[in-house]
Parts: C-alpha cells; structure tokens; sequence
C-alpha cells in the first residue's frame, strides 16, 4: 500500500543516505588544521624551539666538517627536524587524550563520523604539521648558512618526515590510553629523553658505553640514523631499520588495540 | 521517506554497572510527533536510559529499535539527534566552526548559518567555545542536533546548571524549532520543564516507568483529593464503583480513597457505613511526583 503519508518537511524530506569515506572531508580537516595552528603551544614546541635550538646549538659549530667533508651544521640541523617532527606528531596523536578528556569523542558518535575517519583525520593532521617542522627546520637551517646537495634535503626530509609516522602512532597510543587534558607536558619530558637517545641533541657516540647500546633500543634511534644517512653517507644498518620498524609496528598495534576498546559499546 | 515505524520502542530494557542496577526492565514505545518528556530524580536511569537509545551503551538485557532500526544506523543518518548534558565540546573552536566541522560529517544538512539562528546564537558564531557560558553552549549542542534535521530529537537534561534565564532562553530555541512532526525526547527532573513542554510524561524511579500519560493524565494523578477513614472490612470493590473515584486502597484497618469528588465520598463514607475518623487532603503535582518517583524504604 503506497499512501502518501504526509511528510513533515514537505514531499522530498532531507537526504537520508550515509555520508561518504565514513564523515571524512577536506573541510573538516581543513578546520582541524586550523586549530592546530592557532594552538600557540604547539607552535612554540614544533616550529620556533627547535628551529631556536639550531641558532643556540648547531651554529656555532659552522666551519666544522663531518668525516665526509660535510657541515656539521647540516648534521644538526637534520636530526633537529626530526626531533621537531617528532615532536608535532605527537602532539597532533596525543591531543586524542585531551579530546577524549572533554568528551568530544562521545559527541562525535552522535554524528555519522566513523572512529576510523577520525583517526585518519588525525593522522593526517599530524602528518601535515610535522611536513611544517620539517620544512621550517630546514628553512632556518638554509638561511643560516647551511649548504647540501639537494638529494641530501630532498631525501633527509623525507626521511625524517616519514619517520614521525612513529610518533603520531605513538601519540594516539597515549591518547587513547589516558583521557587527559594536560597530556603533552607529561610527554614533552619523555619525547626530549627519547631524542636525546635517539642521538638528536648530540650524537650517540659521545654517551657512555652502555648508554649507547640501550640507546639502539629506543624508538627514535632508527629514524635518526635514516634520516641523517643520505648526510653521512654512512649505509643504513639492518639494526636502525629493524629499530623503526618495530617501534612502528609496537605504537601502530598498540594504539589500535586501544582505539577499539575505547570505541567498543559498553 | 516517512515511515509508520514508532519512533521510539524499547522492550524489557535492563543496564546494570556492577551490583547497582541502573534500568531494570524498562519497555517503553513512542509514536512519531510525540513530544516526550522523561522525569525523574537523579539516579533514576534516566540518562542510562538514553545513553542505549542512542546506541551509546549496550543493554544487558532488552532491545532497542529507533525509527524502526538500530541506533547506529539512525544516527549515522543522521535521523536522530541529541544534546547531553555537559561536556563534549571542543574549547579551542569558535562557534561556528564547530558547527561548519560538524556539518561535514553529514551526507546533507541544514545550512550552518540556519541553525545557528534557530539556536539564537549567530550573534557569538565567531567566538571562541572555552569563553562561551554554559547555556551558549548549550545552545550550541542544540544548534548541533539540528543540522541533520532529525526526525527524533533527545535531549538529556538540557537546562541542568543553567540559571533561570538561561534555561528559559533554551526552552525558548527549543520551541522556536518545534514544528510538527518532529518527535522529541527529553530528560528532565524540572516538573515545570515536563509540564511546559511535554504532551507526554514518563515517570521513573529506579530504573522502571512508574507512570506514563498525557501531561493531562499525569496531572491527574495529582489532581482531586484523598479521603482517608479509619473503616475495618471495607468494601473495596464497592468503594471503587462509586462515581468520581480514582483508586482505592486499603491498608489494614484504612481506606484511602482517591477522588475528584471528596465531599460525596466523605458523606458515603459517614452516611453508608461505619467509617469513622475521616481525613480529607489535597494532592498536587508535586506531591505525585514524590510519590511516584520517591524510593520506598523497608517493605
């Protein structure tokens, strides 16, 4: 039987169809991206710190050379862009906690957006503003002085962008496991002494012995190491890919096994 | 399309977290274009409640079907919509943006600038949530709710911490937006809000609907007066056949008569039969309310 009923918004109502991707949209993330540039804390920690750390740190050493005959300042300039990716990463994955903590994700599930579009907005959110680091830290660095071949930018760059991949993995891993508001000042501590292992404040080789060997353990260290290798012209040993790799694999795992339990039904 | 599926049914509904029961077998089936209130003290289940409705939280026992089919799938298109209580909102956003961010998750939606008008916000689209009190915010969850144009829209406690004027402004918006058809549910232990605003009433208490009814009905219970008499051996079944009585109950050696008529039962009772110490008292809404929702201790 086919009578009309009568509708309440006239004949056609509203398109009741489920969104495509999931809810993803470019205009979201747009917005998203927005808001993390207008967090001046981020922006203090990701792009004005560590290209300040190359003026303080990495410039006083131009004129030094690598082994290969490369600037130094190049070497420190690379493995601070790392440590600034990094570092914006994680605060982009972490700012899930903080999310979590003011009950935006339970507001969310009030709309049609899936957990998993969320994540990738995330993602790409973090990704977005560690590419920025990078660049910036690059910026610094070349109007500074410091003079490579540009494979050396190209592939440096992206190394250390790719590599960041790992800490906005670990970022939603912290995310989903504690719902605090005030997240990255108990993170920021943590990222600092995994650079600092990761050889990115000064190289692995002048730390002790034993510290040394721990340190090829720590989830900054493969990425260091690749990032700096197309600089060096050292090869890239197993052990540095083997190190990112797991890490990847670890944060990557991890922070999906909390992502379903934090969306599973109750 | 417009389907004849209630809006609403929920069948033998229990939620329990650890010993405390929380929802204990509440059925409940709202038909399209109700305007619904849930009333209740706090503790009673109300939001627990919503929260499986909205397919937030996962009934023990029970089903529950929204629009004719399963929360997800109504929320997901956007055919049901809600405003909770507190939280749930991103401080670093402005106004606006929240709504135009929200707004992309949708296939389709009301256009932001339209819902920001009937939430009575445009005028703060641009600032910042973190500086917005709690009743802008409010109104902002509202404006929320109405982008995808939902046929069923809950509410769970919508005023609670605003001051008076900001719960009047927000009942204001609500029913600027009220327009036929739309089926609304909304939590509440404001008896002026369900009564203001409702053409149904709920009542829970722990966990179960104690009485449910045209705000009329509801009023009902609280209409009229009882006639209290000392009289042992009554007469039940005759007591209630009389004209004008509402319920009887006898309780040992008492009979409480509930009546629209107390002066007719009270010269039944001194004229017809042996009773004897006679009480006549009023009962409002309030006093129904207590007593409907008030949990009853010892036996």
């Amino acid at each position: 039987m086919t009578t009309a009923t009568p509708t309440r918004a006239g004949a056609a109502g509203p398109d009741r169809r489920l969104p495509a991707l999931g809810g993803f949209a470019p205009g979201a993330l747009r917005i998203e991206l927005r808001r993390v540039l207008r967090n001046r804390r981020t922006l203090a920690f990701t792009l004005i710190m560590p290209g300040v750390f190359f003026l303080i740190f990495g410039l006083p050493q131009g004129g030094q050379s690598l082994d290969n005959g490369r600037p130094v300042t190049a070497y420190v300039m690379i493995s601070l862009a790392v440590y600034a990716a990094m570092v914006a990463t994680t605060s982009v994955g972490g700012a899930v906690a903080t999310e979590r903590a003011l009950g935006w994700s339970r507001q969310l599930r009030l709309t049609p957006l899936r957990p998993a579009a969320y994540v990738a907005t995330k993602l790409i959110t973090a990704m977005s503003l560690g590419l920025l680091a990078v660049v910036v830290e690059f910026l610094v660095g070349a109007v500074a002085g410091v003079r490579v071949p540009a494979y050396v930018w190209l592939l440096s760059g992206l190394a250390a962008w790719l590599g960041s991949l790992v800490f906005a993995a670990f970022g939603l891993f912290i995310g989903y496991l504690a719902p605090a508001e005030n997240v990255m000042q108990i993170i920021g501590p943590v990222l600092a002494v995994l650079a600092m292992f990761g050889g990115l404040f000064v190289p692995v080789e002048v730390l002790p012995d034993v510290l040394q060997q721990v340190a090829k353990f720590t989830p900054v260290y493969g990425m260091g190491v690749l990032a700096r290798a197309p600089l060096t012209g050292d090869g890239v040993s197993l052990a540095a890919v083997a190190n990112l790799v797991v890490w990847a694999l670890l944060f990557g795992v991890g922070a999906a096994r909390l992502f379903r339990r934090d969306t599973a039904r109750v | 399309m417009t389907s004849t599926h209630p809006a609403v049914e929920l069948d033998g509904l229990t939620k329990s977290f650890g010993a405390v029961t929380a929802v204990d077998g509440l059925s409940l089936r709202v038909q399209p274009g109700e305007v619904v209130a849930f009333l209740g003290p706090n503790g009673a289940g109300k939001t627990t409640t919503i929260d499986m409705l909205l397919g937030l939280s996962r009934p023990d026992t029970g089903t529950v079907r929204v629009l004719g089919g399963t929360p997800d799938d109504a929320v997901a298109r956007g055919r049901v919509a809600a405003v909770l209580q507190t939280g749930g909102l991103l401080k670093d956003l402005t106004v606006g943006e929240t709504v135009r961010m929200t707004a992309y998750f949708y296939r389709h939606t009301r256009p932001a600038a339209e819902v920001l008008e009937r939430a009575g916000i445009t005028d703060i689209a641009d600032r910042v949530v973190g500086r917005c009190s709690g009743g802008q915010q409010q109104r902002l969850r509202f404006a929320l709710a109405l982008l995808p144009d939902p046929d069923l829209m809950v509410l769970d406690e919508p005023t609670t911490g605003m001051d008076v004027e900001g719960r009047r402004d927000f009942w204001q918006a609500l029913r600027r937006d009220a327009r036929r058809g739309r089926t609304v549910i909304f939590a509440t232990h404001y008896l002026d809000e369900a009564d203001a605003y409702a053409d149904r009433i709920v009542l829970v208490r722990q966990g179960r609907i104690v009485a449910d009814g045209t705000t009329a009905e509801i009023k009902n219970l609280a209409a009229g007066r009882t006639v209290r008499a000392t009289l042992p051996g009554a007469d039940q079944a005759a007591l209630a056949a009389l004209p004008g009585v509402d319920a009887v109950e006898v309780r040992g050696d008492s009979v409480l008569v509930r009546t629209g008529d107390s002066d007719a039962i009270a010269r039944h009772l001194l004229t017809r039969t042996a009773a004897r110490d006679v009480e006549i008292t009023s009962r409002n809404l309030e006093d129904a309310f207590l007593a409907l929702t008030t949990a009853q201790t010892g036996a």
